[in-house]
């Protein structure tokens, strides 16, 4: 990939834009401060380990999430605005269909609340089993649905109303490798129609099929660049070393948060390195 | 993937926030609810037919004739209502837990949409519930009445009603559905022993008493009463029914009140 192509959109064309995002549940910091912007038109994958806030981001930026400082918008909009609700699409870890409907029912009901009517909503519904290879599968219920079928049923759902931004947390856990390969083409597709996508995973095997990385360790971003990026910063062989060796670098209070184009430590392995952020 | 966004969702919805309430999503939520009711016919027999099979439960029991027309119109109150009560506590708390709710919370509804769908769909089935009890109690189990039966299936149903809504509102309050299901002695049962129906209201010490006029079951077995002991409709009975709509109403803006978009 030609590092302009990878590096301009993020830049250019930023649909989610945080600043300085801090979020306290119960007392305790889950998000430490981030700043970050998402592209339009790439997938961008949000990677760390179990629990080191992936899924509080996604729902802050959902908007289901109480921000305690700092600041998030999306398409310009705060995030929870009203005219975001039928804008962003969100996949939860746990599917969130109606087990004791069959699937149309399912995608027609959400469909309907998304402001769909009439041949647009059964449309919809059409075109988003057929995306998702549910096909013939419409009139079960999703009760009856296997693991795989169940997460796509979730994931149809977040598809329906064609978002601009579409958040999928965790998406393809546990899924067989070939129905793995094919949503990550799915998820491409959508963001070559313009969307912002955003993938979290704590799996690094998932981070190369990314145009864009947000690492995440301990409600903190490590770097943020593109795959290539973050192995040219880092001079590590595969994503998964070049995690560890920014999770080993010691990170000064207010640096390595940066949106920037590469990956920032203030010291360790990347001092000295071609790209020098800062906090400016 | 260009699908156009409808005229509800752009931006002059938006800029006043998603409407508390409109009608084609309120109907939607119904349709939906009724959906996994046809889903799942074991609830549906079970709906319908305990609150039938508990009143010829007590004709047997009681096994008086003119005791059982004092106490029919009573139980045909307070069966439904109990029944409704814990159906819907548990469904909207299993629409908590399962994600469904935060994920329609992140779209484009309206609170009110979500409660107004579960009373429509829930009344509907309250109407259907309290006339298959009325027609086995005034045929097969011989209750007599003074007057029509029109009023008494008004105000069954409205019980029915009110025990959805107090249940929609007491699900905010239950975590798990072991919870929920506890709500049902924890809510229900001391309305039933100071609604009048095991004691007469007037009969109890002021403190007890004080509790029952707060008590919306009491005034629910009290318009019951009434309508049983005349053969037409009464001032009286209005007024029990206007202050069950108005703990329906109630128990219904409290239970959108409780919806939360954001979480702490």
């Amino acid at each position: 990939m030609p590092e302009p192509a990878v590096l301009a959109p993020a830049v250019a064309a930023p649909v989610v834009v945080g600043s300085d995002l801090v979020v306290k549940r119960g007392g305790h910091v889950v998000l430490d401060g981030l700043t970050f912007t998402i592209g339009g038109g790439q997938v961008t994958g949000l990677l760390g380990p179990s629990g080191c806030g992936k899924t509080t981001l996604l729902r802050t930026l959902v908007g289901v999430q109480v921000i305690t400082a700092g600041s998030v918008t999306l398409l310009g909009l705060p995030a929870g605005h009203p005219v975001l609700r039928a804008r962003v699409g969100y996949a939860t870890q746990e599917q969130a269909v109606y087990t004791d409907l069959t699937l149309r029912e399912n995608l027609r009901y959400f469909g309907t609340v998304l402001g769909l009517r009439g041949a647009a909503l059964t449309g919809a519904v059409a075109k988003t089993i057929a995306a998702l290879d549910l096909t013939g599968l419409d009139k079960r219920l999703v009760g009856t649905f296997s693991g795989g079928q169940l997460a796509r049923a979730g994931l149809a759902v977040a598809l329906l109303g064609e978002p601009r931004v579409l958040m999928l947390d965790e998406p393809t856990v546990g899924l067989d490798p070939v129905l793995r390969r094919d949503l990550w083409g799915l998820f491409h597709r959508i963001a070559a129609d313009g969307a912002a996508v955003l993938v979290s995973s704590h799996v690094m095997d998932e981070a190369a099929r990314c145009d864009h990385l947000l690492f995440m360790r301990d409600g903190r971003f490590l770097a943020q660049a593109s795959p290539a990026e973050m192995l040219r910063q880092t001079g590590a062989t595969d994503l998964e070393d070049a995690f560890l060796r920014l999770a080993r670098a010691p990170v000064a209070p207010g640096d390595g948060q940066t949106a920037g184009d590469g990956p920032m430590a203030g010291d360790g392995p990347m001092a000295g390195g071609p790209v020098a952020g800062g906090t400016a | 993937m260009t699908l156009a966004i409808t005229a509800r969702s752009g931006e002059a919805a938006g800029r006043r926030g998603t409407p508390l309430f409109t009608p084609a999503l309120t109907a939607a939520t119904a349709r939906r609810v009724l959906a996994q009711l046809r889903h799942d016919p074991r609830t549906v027999v079970m709906m319908l037919a305990v609150p039938s099979v508990l009143m010829i439960l007590l004709r047997y029991v009681l096994d008086r004739p003119l005791a059982l027309d004092r106490l029919a119109p009573e139980y045909i109150g307070v069966f439904p209502f109990v029944i409704m009560f814990i159906v819907t506590a548990i469904t909207t708390q299993r629409e908590r837990a399962r994600g469904t709710l935060e994920r329609l919370m992140a779209m484009p509804l309206g609170r009110l949409d979500l409660l107004a769908g579960y009373a429509l769909a829930f009344g509907f089935v309250a109407c259907v519930q309290v006339t298959v009890v009325l027609v086995i109690s005034l045929t097969w189990l011989g209750v007599t009445l003074p007057g029509s039966a029109v009023p008494l299936a008004v105000v069954a149903v409205l019980d029915a009603v009110l025990g959805m809504a107090l249940g929609l509102f007491a699900s905010a309050f239950a975590r798990t559905e072991f919870q929920a299901v506890q709500f049902m002695p924890a809510f229900v049962l001391p309305q039933a022993l100071l609604c009048g129906l095991v004691v007469a209201r007037a009969d109890m010490t002021p403190v007890l008493r004080w509790l029952s006029d707060v008590l919306p079951l009491s005034y629910a077995v009290d318009a019951m009463q009434r309508i049983s002991a005349s053969p037409s409709w009464t001032a009286a009975i209005t007024a029990d029914v206007l202050v069950i709509l108005a703990f329906t109403a109630a128990a219904l803006v409290g239970g959108a009140l409780t919806l939360r978009r954001r979480t702490r």
